[in-house]
């Protein structure tokens, strides 16, 4: 495919130097924690955006924070580029290396290092996946609340640097709600902590800017989360509709009565299938979209959600409504679930996008999403976070086949200028990465850019932090 | 994932298969957060997704195997966890197979590595050889230590220690014959007998026929079959276990013209994924394509037979059983719930222990081959085990079984001796 997103051209000092730099980092690392040959760097040259891929200059893994230091403060002395790397699950292109880059990735730092379930915190390295810390409290009876569909793989370090959300964030907040405190190595080498056990700190809420900075201001190497309580009981109710206007509708409905379930859930036909395909779920197949919503609470609390919320669907005309009946039943709906991108990899290859409207706009935005990607000769299968109104189309497509390849791409950047026209954002909780970055000027005013342009340099003068990432390669500050 | 393989290429059908699985991959990710290997040494080079990249690239290139390549591959368990994991269908299994054969047609490996390797195909699957091996280890023990300490050698130091420290005497009851159903006859399986697991562990085979004959099965075992083929089969050495394969098939498909077969009945689960993949196997093998079909459809494992047989309800015993689930058992065969619950109706009580999904390190020849992740995912998988405080550990696979009872003092059987004795047969030895 001819690549329509540019990376900065690489630096000739840094790859001429390419030998030197190897043997330099082999000093700094433990053994078996730097990958150099070409064989072994290929397989992190892309991410789950893997339309497009870079071969880094080397790998390393390292597994402290103080050899997390000692390499940024060598690249930064040296000029050499640096792209952090979670599990590499990004939809984004968010840790897509480039050929003078340096990737450090965090997998080899997967301790929990504190569970404080008096204050309910737990204190994890950066390479923890995010499910892993729910198991590790999961029998003292808490979790952590935000649950990117990658949850069984995704580190938090990953889910810190775009701020990711997940099913249940309608009504537990995305990662920037639940982050407490992080261990971070600035660019330089130096090793700051930001915030704390509490849920405030005092003094200006860098917390807060550097969850969702996409890598670009630091690394972080160790995480203090907020760990919930499980409620008392939790069930997920299938409602079945006979169209997507309908169920879209339904959920502007549910949210604008005051009503918020854990989470809401949308499925359309093409997903269904997938997804029922996969998992077993007991989706129903005879509907043209699929609500799963979640509530939890007593049985009483439960019930008279339930009750507000089954009123609101007939309104909209629901078909079908199925409370699941077991915890295994309940399971199978969330596994099908989050298993609808990898899922769709049976069917054919995909492109998904993220961007989130107000839910007013969600059944225009539903139906304008088809008619894109028809328009293009392609087909789409929406599957998101409806509660929030964070929107998941995937456009399928034939990756083998340039011409298809284009075509998605054009469709799917007409789908987010759609939802920016429409009020919303690029973004909802993949970030921005590459996918997005060229759009950004369609978001943002130049002021606005030029702002953030400028907070990022504060950090990193010589933008050398996930280079080619978030902001347009044209109009960046000179470094 | 977008593939590059020129039409000259695909004409091999290994090839067209392989770019077929590789084209399913979405690069998600999500395989690598239950990989044994990636799990404890944290670089995706040792994962599922990093693997599938490195034989994509392997291929695609018409590369020979190089030793970055070669190690990555070796790490590999084939517990096959990623198979259950990956939301995309990715047939990890038989492109893992395609790069070992293809590693082991176009990689040379270092002189020490190849005379091991030998050795271990040359001995393993023949039960007289390896019962003779057995009791010579049993000799050379003391010498473990010094053999690990010569790099030629340090491949047998690590067969000592694994050895175990009393081999039991060829067994009787389960050698060739057919043996007939107890009470009102309701059907008619052959049984494999296998290799390594009469040699370990004979009374597996005997509790088998005691409980199925008891139930009104005949059980055959068959003259002349032998080890499946998997052993050799994820060395990749692709003719010596096809030539297994066949020699099974044969004797089975005899036995089956002779007077049918509702089954062949396995005791060890990597047997089954063996077996129940001879179809696949000999797709291309026009004399034994049809034959080896007919084989993997009748391959049953022991407690997926034993389900269909409605075994009745058994008071409770007040013994706690903590079921390990191999992972050919649980990934490669997808049989999850059986065990279990034949184990609960006949009166144990049944835990599960935390990351029940990780295997146990023994995956075959791996824990030779690949000593130190083996013994680190033993200990975790004995920790995990233990802290369900269980009476005794049951299995259905004999790797397992030796594996795990050379790091706890848990007592470990396999499954089917204690239905065995909760249908009437003797108390297990070391119960």
């Amino acid at each position: 495919m001819p690549e329509t997103i540019g990376f900065l051209k690489p630096r000739q000092a840094v790859l001429d130097r390419r030998r030197e730099i190897i043997a330099d980092l082999a000093e700094l690392l433990p053994e078996g924690c730097l990958i150099s040959d070409e064989r072994g760097l290929k397989p992190f040259e892309t991410d789950a955006f893997l339309a497009y891929r870079r071969l880094p200059l080397a790998v390393v893994l390292p597994e402290t924070t103080d050899q997390v230091s000692a390499v940024l403060k060598y690249c930064s002395r040296y000029g050499i580029p640096v792209v952090p790397r979670g599990a590499g699950t990004s939809l984004s292109g968010g840790a897509i290396p480039q050929e003078d880059a340096i990737v450090v990735g965090l997998s080899k730092m997967s301790r929990i290092l504190d569970v404080d379930l008096f204050n309910r915190t737990a204190t994890v390295e950066a390479g923890v996946t995010n499910l892993n810390i729910s198991e590790a409290v999961s029998a003292e009876g808490f979790f952590y609340a935000p649950d990117p569909s990658s949850q069984l793989a995704c580190t938090i370090g990953g889910n810190i640097g775009m701020n990711s959300g997940g099913a249940h964030c309608l009504k537990y907040g995305v990662t920037t709600n639940n982050l407490l405190g992080v261990k971070m190595v600035l660019f330089d080498g130096t090793v700051i902590e930001l915030g704390g056990k509490g849920l405030d700190a005092a003094g200006y809420d860098l917390l807060g800017l550097v969850c969702g900075s996409e890598g670009q201001l630091g690394i972080v190497t160790e995480a203090t989360v907020r760990l919930i309580a499980k409620p008392e009981g939790a069930r997920p109710v299938l409602f079945g509709f006979a169209s997507s206007e309908a169920a879209g509708s339904c959920v502007a409905d549910i949210i604008g009565s005051g009503i918020i379930p854990v989470a809401i859930e949308f499925m359309d036909r093409p997903a269904i299938e997938i997804c029922e395909a996969f998992a077993h779920a007991g989706y129903p197949l005879d509907v043209e979209a699929l609500l799963i919503v979640e509530v939890e609470g007593s049985e009483a609390e439960m019930e008279a959600m339930l009750r507000g919320i089954i009123e609101i669907a007939r309104r909209h005309g629901v078909i079908t409504v199925k409370e699941s009946q077991s915890a295994l039943e309940a399971a199978l709906i969330w596994k099908g679930r989050k298993s609808a991108f990898g899922a769709t990899g049976r069917v054919a290859d995909y492109i998904c996008m993220d961007g989130t409207v107000p839910l007013s706009q969600l059944s225009h935005v539903l139906r304008r999403t088809g008619e894109i990607v028809a328009s293009y000769g392609l087909r789409v299968a929406n599957v998101f976070h409806a509660g929030d109104g964070n929107m998941h189309p995937l456009i399928l497509y034939n990756i083998n086949d340039p011409k298809d390849a284009a075509r998605a791409e054009a469709a799917g950047n007409d789908i987010l200028k759609l939802c920016v026209d429409a009020g919303g954002c690029l973004t909802g909780e993949h970030g921005v990465g590459i996918e997005k970055r060229d759009l950004m000027r369609h978001q943002y005013s130049k002021n606005d850019l030029d702002q953030q342009m400028a907070v990022r340099a504060a950090f990193d003068p010589q933008w050398l932090l996930n280079p080619s990432k978030v902001f347009p390669l044209e109009g960046r500050p000179a470094a | 994932m977008q593939t590059n393989f020129s039409p000259e290429q695909l004409a091999d059908p290994h090839v067209a298969e392989s770019e077929k699985i590789l084209r399913k991959c979405v690069h998600c990710g999500f395989c690598t957060a239950t990989c044994p290997t990636y799990v404890l040494l944290g670089d995706e080079l040792d994962s599922p997704r990093g693997r599938i990249y490195l034989i994509k690239d392997m291929l695609e290139n018409g590369r020979a195997a190089d030793a970055e390549t070669v190690t990555h591959i070796d790490r590999c368990l084939s517990c096959l966890s990623c198979m259950t994991t990956c939301p995309s269908g990715v047939d990890y299994m038989h492109l893992v197979d395609h790069a070992r054969v293809h590693i082991e047609k176009t990689y040379k490996r270092p002189l020490k590595d190849r005379f091991a390797r030998s050795v271990i195909a040359a001995t393993l699957p023949y039960p007289s050889r390896f019962r003779l091996a057995l009791r010579a280890a049993r000799l050379a023990r003391p010498l473990a230590g010094l053999l690990k300490r010569v790099p030629w050698l340090r491949t047998f130091g690590v067969m000592l220690d694994l050895a175990p420290r009393a081999v039991p005497t060829a067994s009787d009851g389960a050698r060739a014959a057919v043996y007939a159903a107890k009470g009102t006859p309701r059907g008619r399986v052959a049984l494999l007998t296998g290799c390594a697991q009469p040699v370990l562990r004979p009374e597996i085979n005997e509790a088998t026929i005691r409980l199925l004959t008891g139930q009104g099965i005949e059980v055959v075992v068959s003259a002349g079959e032998g080890c499946c083929g998997a052993l050799v089969h994820h060395m990749g050495r692709e003719e010596q276990a096809l030539d297994a394969a066949r020699r099974n098939i044969d004797i089975w498909l005899k036995a089956a013209e002779e007077d049918g077969l509702d089954a062949i009945v396995i005791t060890a689960s990597g047997c089954g994924t063996m077996i129940k993949d001879y179809g696949h196997m000999l797709r291309l093998d026009p004399a034994y394509a049809e034959k080896a079909a007919k084989v993997s459809a009748l391959a049953k494992d022991i407690t997926e037979y034993l389900a269909g047989l409605d075994l009745p309800e058994r008071v409770p015993r007040g013994l706690t059983v903590a079921y390990h689930s191999a992972c050919s058992m649980q990934h490669g065969q997808k049989i999850t719930l059986a065990p279990k619950q034949l184990l609960k109706r006949a009166g144990f009580a049944v835990r599960e222990p935390a990351e029940g999904h990780l295997c146990c390190g023994s995956a075959g020849t791996y824990s030779i081959l690949q000593p130190e992740i083996s013994a680190k995912l033993k200990d975790r998988k004995v920790r995990n085990i233990e802290a369900t405080k269980p009476n005794v550990i049951a299995t259905g696979n004999i790797g397992c079984i030796t594996q795990i009872a050379s790091g706890t003092a848990i007592p470990i059987l396999h499954t089917v001796e204690l239905l065995d004795w909760a249908y009437g047969g003797p108390k297990p030895a070391g119960l």
